[in-house]
Formats: structure tokens, C-alpha cells, sequence
């Protein structure tokens, strides 16, 4: 019969509710009428269906010299099932229900690691979801749509406007603005024009281009990356090497102690040889390992499952167990603390004049502050005027003709041409040491106005920070800015100590410096630079959707480019790795604890365990590993509003 | 002590002796190797209970398959995760699942069972 574990484990749950009424029912003095026969016959069925398995299993494994969970299992049903059918036969009580739940509870365990290894592959299913499903490709002198996988490493290939890129490849043809936030996560749009390369599965978003195709199916960037998160997944958490090391000499030791228990028990003690068997099987029972095997994937699949509700990716157990060390968290400036976008902040002069001349100059210009410029000129709705003998001054800025007057933008180094007031030079100098970018603008060889552009903290940052430093963590910002910038942004959000004017591949090696000063490692950062840094770090998180996957070195990804979910995912981590030591401790317990009372060491004090106590005990002991998991989804953490 | 005391007690020691021979004592593991058909190479793996053979030795070279024959219904079978590949694969949902195996250098491949409790390689020379 081919049956799925969660379908033998209901099957067999519902068989077994008469025995568990029963069992209930015991202290009360009350018997079910017929209660052995119900019991031998639902028993029967149970072990058919869902015992029988595990029989066959333990036996193959038997043949090859090995023992595991399911040889337990096997010897302590079997031992319990057919020692009650001769119980029932010769007049003596019978164990049925100790066969029984065991096989429920160790089913129940089966069905929740299956459901987990299907919840894994989801998340896969949804990576590979971002790919486009088919290509416009140039066959015979005309564009075809043929579906991705027929796509050939060389064919010309065009995109429209709002389409997704299908593979990678070289622009021949077209200019056009990608939105690549889900590989780069980098959320302002790149241009591209002919030469440059596209990355598949990013989206183009107003030009019409065609490219040549370099790279095809698993060889695309997106196929690597979703071949790196599953090595993620199949990768294997540290802390369960030692339930690994337990479980290879486990279950020998196990049998071994229960065939002493009967050797001492009959043999030395001269106790019956029924009485050696209970304690024989109670100690096979108590023993086996379930909780024990529970105690981590179930904390680990509530703890990331949870946490990836809240935007927080976690990629294995070992990031669990470095956060619960951390005392130092590192941030990279630019992107991270800050929006990463530069914005205008201060205008001087005629602020309608001013901002409309700079946005009329700066209308085709490609540098991130002319996109400053032209966003706020949008904000304040400010119409763009038409220039004409637009001409660009070499490093110094644009000059073009404006109603017949010469109009310029540009840096200071301009100011070397033109004409500035001792008023308007003392305020560039104070937005200076505000650590603010100034642009000039001029007309006529006069300067008549300044553009203070800044690349602004996030409005959550400041909150997460001091969230951190509540948890006793010192914060430290990374940063290539100078030091006026670096300091004034950190006094803003309250970071405790700032090192700027670092390089970007000097990152890591700062906090290598750290680290060698005994500090435990945090570092955050979002973009491909960062990956070094990202892994010398003892945890690294990595910021920005998309980016995610990409960031290899990153142990934790939050979604959303947000410092809050650094506060998360510290939280989430220290609350989850405490729940799988909690786990570990209580199953620790039931074995060590458990195996002495049930081979009868306390019998002379009138405290043993019959088999379906020791059953009781077994399964209990899985239930309290999984309840406390799932009590994870419960626990207070910090800022978690979406609650599930 | 009576006589059937000592026989249990003769008994439970042999039985020990046993186990810790049966479990405990090195025993040869079976290797198998893959065979060699229009210049393709496929090997087969049993599971049941364990794998076997847990050792497959390939030909470097020649584009190979390791077929996972499952036979076990038990939970802990139920994966096969070769943690080098990236490749954790369930093996209930057909009856022979088929892992390819880079053959393009010499090395060993390790594979497991999803709970780690199975273990097996794949040797490429």
C-alpha cells in the first residue's frame, strides 16, 4: 500500500484514540468492555499500515550493518506488539498501546519532515518564478517568440518596453534604462546601450532594445544564483553534528543496555522473566531518539519560517549560532544607513530660478545628482525649459544658452571662471560643513544660486540603531565618504564610532581589525562590493531585494532595505538558536533520565516506568520539542507587524 | 542462580558480543562502479534500508548517471542530498531518480540521506 506519512499518520492517530481513552481513563479504575480485543485489533492494523514499514527498513539497514531511529522503532514495536498478542494469550496485560503510539508519534515526526523538506522547495520554485517564460528571437530575418529554453548562446534576441530580459547578453542595438534591483539591488535604473551587457530576469523599462545572446540556461546569472541557495539549503548546520555523533552508536548502546537490563534484572535479581521484559522494552521505548532528531529541524523551520514572513532570510543554522556571540554591528554607509539615493535639502537664491535653469541644464545629463536636481524640479512642479547650445565645460560642468542668456551648473571648480558674492561663498562654505554636496549655478558669469544635494539617513535608521544599542551592541559606520559627511550622518542616527575614508576593498579588512580585537562581527551592507567584507564578518547581512540570493557571503538577507530588519533578524536568530539549545537540553533529558528509570535503577524506591509510561514519556517528550518550536511563533520580536 | 538464569545470562552476552560486532566491527562496504554504454556511464543505487552499494567509483570523463532505486518508505530514505552539487532530491515522488554527476575532474562526492543519517560517495577517477 503506498501511502503518504501525514495520511498513515492520521489513519493510524485515529485507530489509536481508543487506547488513549483507555489510557486516560486508567487512573479512574474504569475498563472499555472488550478493551484487549480493540485493542489487538486496531494495534493490528496500525502496524500494518504504518509499523510495517519501519520493520522492513530496520531489517534492510540490519543486512548492511547499520542501525538507526527506524531499528528502534522496529525493535520496540515489535517487542511490544508481539509480547502482548502472547500476553493476550496466556492471561497477562497487554501493550498494545505502547506499540501503537509509538508509531503515531514517530509518524507524526516523519509527516513534519516532509512537510518542511516541500516548504523548502518552494521558496525555489519562487526564485526561478523571476525568470521570463519566453524570447523574441530573430529567426530568418524576423522576431519570433519561442519559449526560454529553446534560446541558443549567439541568437539576436529584442525586448520591448516593461519585458524582462531573458538571458544574458551584449546590447547590439538601442539605449534603455534596466531596472536590475533583483540582481544588483541596485533600485536606481541603469542605463544601457550598445555594448553593454544585460543580465537575464531583469526588467527593461522604456527602450526598445536587441542584444546578442552570451549566456543560456544554467549558465545565466540568475541560474547561478538559484544553484547557490540550493547548496544553501543543502547545506548542514553544525549544531546537529552532535545529535549526528549520538545517533551513529545510539541505538547499539541502546540495545545493549536493554538486553543488561534483562540479564541483571533475571539473571542477578531474580526477578520473573515478564517483569526483565518490561523494563527491557520500557527502556527501548523511552530511548528512542525522536525527540532528540526533532529538537532542530522543527525550531529551525518555525524560526526562518517566521522570520522570512518578516522579510528576514536566514541561510542556515550556523548563522544562527554565530549571532547568539555577537557584541559588534557594522554598517556600510551609503545604501544601507542611508537611502542611497542623493536628494536636495537646501536651495540658495531664487529658489524657482535657480532650480529651474539647473534642471533645464541637467535635463540629459546621466549623474546622480542631475537626477537629484530633476526630481525635486518635478516635485515642485517646476516646468523644464528647452536650452540650446547645450555644451559641457570638461569636469567642471554644463553650459548652455537659456532666453539668450549663457547659463551654467557645475562644481566649485567652475567658480575659477566666474564671478561669486562674499555672501554667497560663506553659505556654500556652512552647507560645506554640513556635510552637503554644492552645486552652483550661475548666469551671465555670476553666480546666482546653490543646490545643497545630501544623500539622507533613512527614516528608520535612527530607530534601529538605538534598537541595537538597547540589545547592548556597539555600532560602528564603514564608510568611503569623508570623515565631515561620515560624522555628521552618525550624529544624526547615533552610530558610536565611524571609520571613513576606507576604500572599498580596505572594508573587510577593517573588520578584520575588529574582530582581532576580540569583537564578535556584524556586518551589513547591500551591493556586490560589499561581499567581502560580508563574509570575514562573523554574521553578514545583506540588504535589498534581489541582491539576496546574489550575496553569496551574506548568512542573513533581509528583504526589504530597511536597518529595522537587522533589529529582526538579530532577534529572530537569538530567539531561535536559544529554542533549538532549550530543544536539545529536554530531549538530553528525557534519554538520560528516562533510560535509568525505565531499566528499573529506582525500582527499590518504587519508581519504575511500565512501557506505556515510558511510551507516554516518549511521546510526550517529541510533543514538548515540537510545542516549544512552534512556540517560536509566539515570542515577541522587535517591530514584527505583520503577524501571521 | 538457577539454570535458566545462566542460559540468559550466557545468552544476553553473546547477544552483546553481537551487537558490537554486528555494528560496531569494520565491515567491508560494497563498492560498485558504473557501466559504460555509448559512451555514457550509469550506476545504481539500492535504497533500502541504507544504500547499496554506498561506493561508486566513475570513470572520469564520460558523462555519468547515478540512478537512486527506491525501495525504502520510510522517512529517512526519502531525500538524497549530495552537498557539493547543491542537489537534494526526493526520491518517493517516482521510483528511479536520476542524479547527474559532473565527470570532468577527479573527486569525491559525498551524499547523505536528508537527516544526515545515511552516508554514501560517489568517486570520480
Amino acid at each position: 500500500m503506498k501511502l503518504s506519512n501525514i495520511k498513515r499518520f492520521w489513519i493510524s492517530f485515529i485507530l489509536s484514540i481508543p487506547m488513549l481513552i483507555q489510557m486516560f481513563a486508567m487512573p479512574f479504575h474504569w475498563m472499555m468492555p472488550g478493551y484487549n480485543w480493540i485493542a489487538l485489533i486496531t494495534t493490528t492494523i496500525i502496524m500494518a499500515i504504518s509499523a510495517l514499514p519501519y520493520w522492513k527498513s530496520a531489517i534492510a539497514a540490519f543486512k548492511k550493518h547499520s542501525a538507526n531511529m527506524n531499528t528502534l522503532v522496529a525493535t520496540g514495536t515489535a517487542v511490544a506488539y508481539f509480547y502482548s498478542i502472547f500476553a493476550m494469550i496466556t492471561n497477562r496485560p497487554v501493550y498494545f498501546e505502547s506499540a501503537a503510539f509509538v508509531t503515531v508519534f514517530v509518524l507524526l515526526g516523519d509527516a513534519m519532515e516532509e512537510k518542511m523538506h516541500d516548504n523548502a522547495s518552494n521558496a525555489l520554485g519562487k526564485l526561478m518564478g523571476l525568470q521570463a517564460k519566453d524570447a523574441e528571437v530573430q529567426r530568418d530575418g524576423k522576431f519570433v517568440k519561442i519559449p526560454l529554453d529553446q534560446v541558443q548562446v549567439g541568437d539576436i534576441i529584442r525586448v520591448k518596453p516593461g519585458e524582462k530580459i531573458p538571458v544574458d547578453g551584449e546590447i547590439l542595438e538601442g539605449v534603455t534604462t534596466l531596472d536590475e534591483s533583483m540582481v544588483t539591488g541596485e533600485s536606481m535604473p541603469v542605463v544601457k546601450k550598445v555594448g553593454d551587457t544585460v543580465v537575464g530576469s531583469t526588467i527593461n523599462s522604456n527602450g526598445t532594445i536587441t542584444f546578442k545572446a552570451t549566456k543560456v540556461g544554467s549558465d545565466t546569472m540568475l541560474a547561478q544564483i538559484v544553484d547557490l541557495v540550493k547548496k544553501a539549503q543543502t547545506s548542514h548546520a553544525p549544531i546537529q553534528n552532535l545529535t549526528d555523533k549520538i545517533s551513529n552508536i545510539f541505538v547499539p548502546a541502546v540495545m545493549i543496555i536493554a538486553i543488561l537490563t534483562f540479564i541483571i534484572w533475571y539473571s542477578f535479581l531474580g526477578a520473573t522473566a515478564v517483569k526483565a521484559m518490561l523494563f527491557a522494552v520500557s527502556v527501548i521505548v523511552i530511548a528512542c531518539p525522536c525527540a532528540l532528531g526533532l529538537a532542530t529541524p522543527t525550531a529551525l523551520m518555525v524560526g526562518t519560517a517566521r522570520s522570512a514572513k518578516m522579510g528576514v532570510l536566514i541561510k542556515n543554522g550556523e548563522v544562527l549560532q554565530e549571532v547568539s556571540d555577537l557584541n559588534t554591528v557594522v554598517f556600510d554607509k551609503t545604501g544601507t544607513i542611508t537611502v542611497g539615493k542623493p536628494e536636495v535639502t537646501d536651495i540658495v537664491g531664487d529658489e524657482k530660478q535657480v532650480l529651474t535653469i539647473a534642471a533645464s541644464l541637467e535635463e540629459s545629463s546621466e549623474h546622480p545628482l542631475a537626477t537629484a536636481i530633476i526630481k525635486k524640479a518635478e516635485a515642485e512642479k517646476l516646468a523644464i525649459e528647452k536650452v540650446d547650445d547645450f555644451e559641457a565645460i570638461e569636469g567642471k560642468g554644463v553650459k548652455a544658452n537659456y532666453h539668450d542668456q549663457t547659463a551654467f551648473v557645475g562644481s566649485n571648480r567652475l567658480l575659477a571662471d566666474v564671478n561669486i558674492s562674499p555672501e554667497m561663498n560663506t553659505k556654500a562654505t556652512k552647507l560645506q560643513e554640513e556635510a552637503k554636496t554644492v552645486v552652483y549655478v550661475g548666469l551671465n558669469g555670476e553666480i546666482i544660486g546653490l543646490i545643497a544635494i545630501q544623500d539622507v539617513p533613512k527614516p528608520s535608521s535612527k530607530e534601529a540603531i538605538s534598537e541595537l544599542k538597547k540589545r547592548g551592541l556597539k555600532t560602528v559606520m564603514l564608510t568611503g565618504d569623508n570623515e565631515k559627511v561620515a560624522q555628521a550622518i552618525a550624529n544624526e542616527v547615533g552610530i558610536d564610532q565611524v571609520i571613513a575614508g576606507v576604500l572599498p576593498n580596505e572594508k573587510a579588512e577593517h573588520i578584520q581589525e575588529l574582530q582581532q580585537h576580540g569583537d564578535k562581527v556584524a556586518f551589513v551592507g547591500d551591493g556586490i562590493n560589499d561581499a567581502p567584507a560580508l563574509s570575514t564578518a562573523d554574521v553578514g547581512i545583506a540588504m535589498g531585494s534581489g541582491t539576496d540570493i546574489a550575496i553569496d557571503s551574506g548568512g542573513i538577507v533581509l528583504v526589504q532595505n530597511d536597518l529595522r530588519g537587522v533589529v529582526r533578524a538579530l532577534d529572530i536568530s537569538r530567539k531561535t538558536f536559544n529554542r533549538i539549545k532549550l530543544n536539545l537540553f529536554w530531549a538530553l533529558i528525557y534519554n538520560t533520565i528516562g533510560i535509568p528509570i525505565a531499566a528499573g535503577l529506582f525500582a527499590s524506591l518504587g519508581f519504575t516506568l511500565s512501557p506505556e509510561l515510558a511510551g507516554l514519556a516518549m511521546a510526550f517528550s517529541s510533543v514538548s520539542v515540537v510545542g516549544s518550536s512552534l512556540m517560536l511563533n509566539k515570542t515577541k520580536i522587535a517591530g514584527d507587524t505583520a503577524k501571521a | 542462580m538457577n539454570i535458566s538464569q545462566m542460559l540468559v545470562l550466557i545468552i544476553g552476552i553473546i547477544l552483546i558480543g553481537f551487537i558490537v560486532w554486528w555494528f560496531f566491527g569494520k565491515h567491508k562496504e560494497a563498492t560498485g562502479s558504473g557501466t559504460i554504454v555509448n559512451d555514457e556511464q550509469t550506476a545504481t543505487i539500492v535504497v533500502n534500508g541504507g544504500y547499496s552499494p554506498s561506493t561508486v567509483v566513475l570513470k572520469k570523463g564520460i558523462p555519468a548517471q547515478v540512478n537512486f532505486d527506491m525501495r525504502d518508505s520510510t522517512a529517512c530514505l526519502s531525500h538524497v542530498v549530495f552537498e557539493q552539487l547543491g542537489v537534494n532530491k526526493d526520491l518517493t515522488k517516482q521510483k528511479i531518480t536520476t542524479v547527474n554527476i559532473p565527470t570532468d575532474k577527479p573527486g569525491t562526492y559525498n551524499f547523505a540521506c536528508g537527516m544526515d543519517m545515511f552516508h554514501g560517495k560517489v568517486i570520480v577517477k
